[in-house]
């Protein structure tokens, strides 16, 4: 039941995650892109990690994809107005695209399968016990983030504000 | 997983969809018997008694009308559109306990769809998805309007969020707890979170507000700056399902506001009640007075929607973001030293 679970969500992340990259309108790329945050929530309840699963829910649905759709809205691209892209670009982006496509190769070639990885404690997604592993031997790195998004934040404030002349 | 859950879980989801539309329905009545009320009119009279079938009158009429897609538009997103407003509205009420469990032979039934354990952080997801509905309807209208209405939207519920979400912070520092089933069983009897958490109350009331569009935060359909708002386009059951959509909203919010801050089922004296009227009828008891309390806060939003006039843009953005973010922090602040004082650190 939980693999084929698994499967068919595995599956839908992968055609939106193709559909985020061939649809031609932004917006509904980032429709597409929603949708696959979706899916990833699902798979976050599927490993039991329901704290997880509902920030991603919050944050990147919630939050993030609107201030995403927010921006394309308000830029309102089509293709009447789409910059011409020059040869130049296009080659450039080929060659990497074939260089990608090289590493992702040999990666999985190399690739073996793993044991599976057993939790010692399968209830650690849950919201008190993460708490107590966050806030408990994970307290100097978990503060150190917050330091940093604070930092990110104030930094990004100040880029905002022109200088006065 | 035995079929006598699936049936139970089954009928307690259709009764709970069943209210919220009704509600839903009368609430559009209420709100035109309210309006009339507070502006010395009579309000509908003419659809039976007390003009009671108005609702029905007005679906029939939503219902009968042509459905007209702009010819521009995206007709996919466009049909989308209604549909989310509607799903997001409807969802909410899943984690909402409305009343305490009925034991019937020895089976006990709990009067809650489903307690999951961060049932705070799935309502508040839900009110962040809400937007989506507005977003994607107000878009693919293809119309200068629709879309500056959607765009309002989505910054005024960003902004209201996080004032919500930290005032929601201070709440969890009271109760403990993210499950709702929790939240409401510690506010046995009388002891409700408004009582420790009055600031906190009246900020995310606000919020509430601010994110089911009603007024005085009702700028995404300001009909003076914008025709109709992100529904100018729609017509027929579409346009009607936007509406609705909004009358869900402000129950289901109402019902959060309950639950989390009034005690939801739990009133003065509910013990001697409970033991006096067996394990049936008292927890329904229970669920009445918790509707009284969702009544209460529905009028609540008519009574502020006819008092008092709408926000300018710039009104708005200077309260949420300068207003009630530091006042929320402030909260969290001093709700985090008293209980670290009575806890002897």
């Amino acid at each position: 039941m939980g693999t084929s679970v698994f499967y068919f969500v595995a599956t839908l992340s992968v055609i939106f995650s193709l559909m985020v990259i061939f649809s031609k309108n932004p917006v509904h790329s980032v429709l597409y892109l929603i949708v696959t945050f979706f899916t990833f929530t699902v798979h976050y309840i599927l490993l039991n990690a329901q704290f997880l699963a509902v920030v991603n829910f919050i944050v990147y649905m919630g939050a993030i994809m609107v201030l995403f759709l927010f921006v394309l809205m308000l830029l309102n691209l089509n293709k009447d107005n789409e910059p011409l892209k020059s040869n130049l670009v296009k080659i450039v982006g080929v060659i990497a695209g074939c260089c990608l496509v090289v590493t992702l190769v040999g990666a999985l070639k190399a690739t073996a399968i793993s044991d599976p990885v057993v939790l010692r404690n399968p209830n650690l997604g849950l919201v008190k016990n993460l708490g107590k592993e966050l806030f408990g031997p994970f307290m100097l790195p978990f503060e150190l983030c917050s330091i940093l998004l604070l930092s990110a934040m104030v930094g990004a404030i100040l880029l905002t504000k022109k200088e006065k002349a | 997983m035995d079929i006598a859950f699936v049936i139970e879980k089954s009928v307690l989801v259709s009764i709970i969809f069943g209210i919220s539309l009704l509600i839903a329905m009368y609430s559009t009545y209420a709100e035109r018997k309210v309006a009339a009320f507070l502006q010395d009119r009579l309000g509908p009279d003419r659809a039976g008694p007390f003009g009671m079938f108005q609702p029905l009158a007005d679906g029939l009429k939503m219902f009968m009308k042509e459905e007209i897609v702009p010819a521009n538009a995206s007709k996919w997103l466009f049909m989308v559109g209604p549909g989310l407003a509607m799903l997001t509205a409807c969802i909410g009420t899943a984690v909402i306990p409305w009343g305490s469990p009925i034991t019937i032979g020895d089976r006990i039934i709990p009067l809650q769809v489903t307690d999951i354990n961060v049932g705070l952080l799935y309502i508040f997801g839900v009110v962040s998805l809400g937007v989506y509905g507005v977003m994607i309807g107000g878009w693919a209208s293809n119309n200068k309007y629709s879309l500056l209405s959607a765009i309002r939207a989505a910054s005024q519920n960003i902004s209201y969020e996080i004032a919500m979400g930290l005032s929601i912070i201070a709440l969890l520092l009271v109760t403990g707890s993210m499950s709702l089933k929790e939240i409401v069983e510690t506010q046995h009897g009388w002891r409700w979170n408004v009582l420790y958490q009055p600031l906190g109350f009246v900020l995310f009331m606000i919020c509430a507000f601010a994110e089911t569009n009603r007024a005085p935060f009702d700028l995404p359909e300001c009909e003076t700056e914008l025709i109709g708002g992100y529904h100018t386009e729609y017509s027929s059951m579409k346009l009607g399902f936007y509406l609705f959509a909004e009358y869900i909203n402000m129950f289901v919010s109402a019902a959060v506001m309950a639950t989390l801050y009034f005690g939801g089922y739990n009133y003065p004296g509910m013990d001697w009640v409970l033991a006096n009227t067996g394990p049936v009828i008292g927890p329904l008891i229970g669920t009445a007075v918790f509707f009284i309390k969702i009544f209460a806060f529905i009028f609540f939003f008519m009574w502020v929607r006819w008092t008092i006039p709408r926000f300018r843009y710039d009104q708005l953005m200077h309260l949420g973001w300068k207003v009630l973010i530091p006042l929320a922090i402030a909260n969290i602040v001093v709700t985090a030293v008293v209980i670290a004082v009575i806890e002897g650190f």
